[in-house]
């Protein structure tokens, strides 16, 4: 597989380690009312879609991006990656 | 000999061979097929289940029969085909899969006893009793079913992958692959053309057509002296495209050096992957066959293949062939033979209209119905308007018509399609996105279709990614439509074999149906059709065509034939692409390697790493001797051990303290500048991760390490916190793990060893106490950070340089440590220093252990947020009472196991009663007997209480005390001094 680094282009999936579900990035505060079950979820609930799937790769052979890869699981077309930094950023309301 | 004229083979040189230990002789062109069969060597082998004798059928890789072991000692290799085996001087082959000699092979009796071997015979007969399946059956079943035997030897050969880019890849060197190529090429794209054969040319090189009436080895030659001037074209022989996987990316094994007889300094074979814009798929069509009553004997083979060995390899099978045929192929074999001298015993064309195209007898509308001859046809029976006759001959063509080869266009879930007019499946939809398939893979069979075809495909395949190219100039070629009558088998009591290599036949076929093993899923696996090494190239249309007729179903309807990778057999080992042994992976050395292994260092794999074990003296003999005195010389005096391999990750910024306080349990940020804590790093699951130490070198600069084994997974994990947890702190980390070797100095005289290093720098107790850092300049000016930390429960420092000084710091040490007694040791004594001072390892952070089993729960801290902190407040993990205790033998000779499981005294040693496990061992010099740490439950409160380490797997059981973790100075006195 080729996935399409913001940054660098093009690059072999061989670069990368693969993490999974991009929701890790929804990381619930852990000191705020109900931490536990929403850490039970966080840690072990996942979706497990057959199509569209937003995923966490990391380019350790790289330049050690973090990114989110929108991939098909069914045909393994990649729809898109971004920088895992700027959708965690975007879903903070732009915080910097 | 029944060589013919003419051919593509050099008469100039001669090559000896040998076949099952008789010489022979063949020339350079010739495959190992081609070879024998110029020696008449008809019977090359025995089949899979019935020990059929059998002979060559094709001329190409789909080959099910002629498998031979290649080569002898450790490269001795089963299942080579010998229709694609180049021949070589001095080539060793052997028949497979007999008892005994070729021609009287004693499993032979598996062909009497085929009543009973029937389709699904596996499923059916060694049902019961089922422990006989291990012992007997398969052992048997595997004796007498084999494809050949292994060496047993390591491979003696190198092997290598490499990376290929490219506009368009043209798959098969035939005239669709060639015309493709070359309007490519000329069009100064990027342009990869492969073929599995030695020689590009495909099929022309197969047959006796003119091309611009002048022999097509001449066009050939034209093209490939043009290919050699195109820098943009890069020209792959002996390549196999196995795979079409995502994203344009092609699988494809060069065999470097399999024509020769060794490889020499070369590699045997590379592995290539080929990332792709466009492909062309011109992998030509492979003829099928027609199955009728013992159609298998040596000598019967396809008529394409018979016409091939005639043109290419100036090879007859026999002196007096006969052919079966459907179509106007088999006549075109029947010409070129005859053109060639051979003598034509007729041509039984199953269409009553067939019409003679050449001078040998034919019989229009007859079948093939029977053949005769033990170890090779001798003759056939041909069966008209119920009438038969027996016709001698030593050969026989089959020609079924040609099945498209789509296997690579079917590698992304594309379907192949029923074609009505070809009577053959097509590439259909789907399929390798920017695949596109020329000439016979496509259907286009005749050469003037395949030329324009593949110089078309070219063409448009570069008007995509725009890049104009035009058409060049192509031969002019016969154009002979297909004519073929769909005619699948010849029916019959005897069997008819469908799949050769399987011993796959009709009745076969038969069974299934009757048994409602219809689908053909359920078809395959109920009679093994088509899974031989060959993957059922000739057999699977057939079989499918079978099926339909018995169903009454058309073939579309009754299923398809799908194709996976790889499209021919890949070995391991070019799939490893030379990584293993030493090469398995990357092998790290520490900086001060070298040193160490002047110093005569036993050397041991820690990760990717190689550290030293232990440092051997004159006089030791045992490794325990080595160790012990490296312990006890440290606990005396200083020892040197080189750490460099613990990970060192650099955290640097205004909110480093913030994110290390979100990364560890135990708080970071309030750790003032110029001190060191031990850290502990949960998971977010709450178990615990890893430990190690964070230096605070400045306000916003820290160092933290890491265990040797998690250095990249943490790094990671850092990594994923600062990019996708809190983007928004001012953070930034760079591993440092190679920038400094790192020397732990350990002992009561590491202060006085190491001020003789220091560039004016307190060391004193004072002013650099127990967890102490610094940066600052050792050796006249060398920048270096000292770190007061201690792993083995000693007052010890371990002190970092710029890694190319590592092996100049060590030797230094070593000199000016002499008089202090100072030793190097390696692992193993740096194991037996922790477990003595009770510090967990790996073995005890091995990711099913918390924080509280570690006797460190009160280091979550549970006033701030910390990456697992939530759920190692769990229920199940709060519950948790086994926790780290030391383990003591009450009889001092016994010894301590890691591994052995911990039981109350008398209790039977099973799950329910087991109350933990022990994680290390060693032996202690310092405390004189073996000793453990281990995880006991309610072990804090069991202090002095005896229990019993049960080791089932050498029969063992021990008595062991309980003690506290800390075998040495528990009260940490040693380390403050």
């Amino acid at each position: 597989m080729l996935i399409p680094h913001p940054l660098l282009g093009l690059r072999d999936a061989q670069e990368f380690v693969y993490l999974g579900d991009a929701s890790l990035l929804n990381r619930p505060d852990g000191m705020a009312e109900g931490a536990a079950e929403a850490f039970g979820d966080y840690v072990y609930l996942r979706d497990n879609p057959a199509g569209v799937h937003r995923e966490l790769w990391f380019h350790e052979q790289g330049d050690r991006s973090w990114l989110v890869v929108t991939r098909d699981t069914t045909t393994h077309e990649i729809l898109g990656a971004e920088l895992a930094r700027d959708v965690a950023l975007a879903a903070k309301g732009g915080a910097a | 000999m029944t060589r013919l004229n003419g051919g593509l083979i050099d008469r100039s040189q001669t090559l000896s061979f040998s076949f099952d230990g008789k010489s022979y002789r063949g020339h350079p062109g010739d495959t190992l097929a081609s070879a024998l069969l110029a020696n008449d060597q008809r019977l090359v082998g025995r089949s899979f289940k019935y020990h059929r004798p059998r002979g060559v059928i094709s001329a190409g890789s789909e080959e099910p029969n002629a498998l031979v072991e290649l080569r002898n000692g450790a490269r001795q290799e089963p299942n080579t085909r010998a229709t694609v085996t180049e021949l070589f001087e001095g080539l060793v082959a052997n028949s497979q899969n007999h008892m005994g000699r070729l021609e009287f092979d004693l499993l032979a009796v598996n062909d009497w006893l085929a009543p009973f071997f029937a389709a699904g015979f596996y499923y059916k007969t060694f049902m019961w009793p089922k422990a006989f399946w291990e012992k007997l059956y398969e052992p048997a079943i595997r004796r007498a079913a084999g494809l050949g035997s292994l060496s047993l030897q390591p491979d003696p050969d190198a092997y290598d992958k490499g990376f290929l880019h490219c506009d368009l890849l043209v798959i098969g060197g035939g005239a669709a692959g060639l015309a493709a190529a070359l309007t490519a090429a000329r069009s100064g794209a990027q342009v990869i053309l492969v073929d599995e054969d030695f020689r590009l040319g495909g099929r022309l090189l197969a047959e006796s057509h003119a091309l611009n009436d002048a022999p097509a080895v001449g066009w050939i030659a034209g093209v490939e002296a043009e290919f050699a001037t195109l820098p943009n074209l890069r020209v792959m022989r002996r390549t196999t495209v196995f795979g079409a996987y995502d994203h344009g990316i092609f699988g494809a094994v060069e065999r470097v050096s399999d024509h020769l007889a060794t490889p020499g300094k070369r590699v045997r074979q590379t592995l290539w992957r080929i990332t792709t814009k466009h492909s062309i798929l011109a992998a030509g069509a492979t003829e099928r066959h027609i199955p009728f009553a013992n159609n298998d004997r040596p000598g019967v083979m396809l008529a394409g293949a018979m016409r091939a060995y005639a043109n290419r390899w100036a090879v007859s099978a026999a002196q007096r062939v006969a052919i079966f045929t459907n179509n106007n192929d088999g006549h075109r074999t029947a010409c070129d033979l005859v053109a060639k001298g051979v003598d034509i015993a007729g041509v039984i064309d199953t269409r009553s209209d067939a019409k003679s195209l050449g001078a040998y007898p034919l019989y229009a509308g007859a079948v093939v119905s029977n053949s005769r001859g033990r170890l090779g046809l001798r003759k056939i029976e041909v069966t008209r308007n119920g009438q038969t006759q027996w016709l001698s001959c030593g050969a026989l063509g089959v020609s079924g018509g040609w099945n498209p080869n789509v296997h690579l266009s079917s590698h992304h879930r594309g379907r192949p399609v029923w074609s009505e007019a070809l009577q053959a499946f097509v590439p259909g939809i789907g399929g390798p996105p920017g695949l596109s398939v020329a000439g016979a893979a496509l259907g286009q069979g005749s050469t003037q279709a395949a030329l324009i075809s593949g110089a078309e495909a070219a063409r448009d395949a570069l008007v995509d990614l725009g890049i104009p190219a035009t058409l060049p100039v192509l031969p002019h070629a016969e154009d002979a439509p297909q004519t073929l009558q769909s005619y699948w088998h010849v029916p019959g009591k005897p069997r008819a074999w469908v799949d050769f290599q399987n011993d796959v036949t009709v009745k076969d076929i038969t069974l299934a149906h009757q048994e409602n093993m219809r689908p053909v899923e359920h078809l395959k696996r109920w009679t093994t059709l088509g899974m031989a090494t060959d993957q059922g190239k000739t057999a699977n249309v057939t079989a499918l065509a079978v099926m339909a007729e018995l169903t009454g179903k058309s073939i579309p309807e009754t299923g398809t034939t799908m194709f996976r990778p790889p499209y021919t057999g890949v070995s391991l080992s070019v799939l490893g692409g030379g990584d293993s042994g030493e090469d398995f992976r990357p092998r790290r050395l520490t900086p001060t390697h070298d040193w160490a292994a002047a110093q005569g260092a036993v050397f041991v794999e820690a990760g990717p790493w190689m550290r030293a074990q232990y440092y051997p003296r004159a006089g030791e003999t045992h490794w325990r001797q080595s160790v012990d005195r490296e312990v006890l010389a440290t606990r005396a005096g200083v020892g040197l051990c080189d750490v460099t391999t613990l990970g060192k990750v650099d955290v640097q910024g205004a909110d480093a303290g913030e994110f290390l306080n979100r990364i560890y349990a135990n708080g970071m940020k309030t750790l003032q500048v110029g001190r060191v804590r031990y850290g502990l790093m949960l998971r977010e699951d709450g178990f615990a991760y890893d430990d190690g130490t964070c230096a605070r070198l400045g306000e916003d600069h820290y160092v933290v390490t890491t265990t040797t084994a998690q250095a990249g997974a943490i790094y990671r994990h850092l990594e994923f916190a600062r990019q996708c947890l809190w983007p928004e702190l001012e953070v930034h980390l760079i591993s440092t793990t190679d920038a400094w070797a790192q020397i732990a100095v350990a002992g009561p005289k590491s202060r006085a060893l190491l001020e003789q290093v220091v560039d004016d720098f307190d060391l004193s107790n004072a002013g650099f106490p127990f967890m102490a850092c610094a940066g600052l300049t050792v050796c006249n000016g060398l920048r270096a950070r000292l770190f007061r930390i201690s792993f083995s429960g000693e007052l010890a420092y371990e002190i970092a340089v710029p890694a190319r000084y590592g092996t100049a710091l060590m030797a230094r040490l070593v000199a000016l440590g002499k008089d202090l007694g100072a030793t190097p040791y390696g692992t193993e004594a740096l194991g037996v220093l922790r477990i003595e001072k009770g510090h967990a390892a790996g073995n005890e952070l091995n990711g099913q252990t918390t924080a509280q089993m570690l006797g460190m729960g009160r280091m979550v801290s549970t006033k701030k947020d910390s990456v697992g902190a939530v759920m190692s407040r769990r229920e199940g993990l709060v519950g948790e009472t086994r926790v780290l205790v030391g383990l003591q033998p009450l009889d001092p000779s016994l010894p301590v196991v890691a591994g052995a499981h911990l039981f109350a005294e008398g209790a039977a040693p099973k799950t329910e009663t087991d109350q933990g496990w022990i994680t290390s061992a060693c032996f202690s010099p310092h405390v004189g007997s073996a000793i453990g740490l281990g995880f006991l439950a309610d072990g804090a409160a069991r202090i002095g209480e005896v229990v019993v380490a049960a080791n089932p797997l050498e029969r063992q059981s021990v008595k062991l005390r309980v003690v506290p973790p800390h075998f040495v100075d528990p009260e940490g006195g040693r380390l403050r001094v």
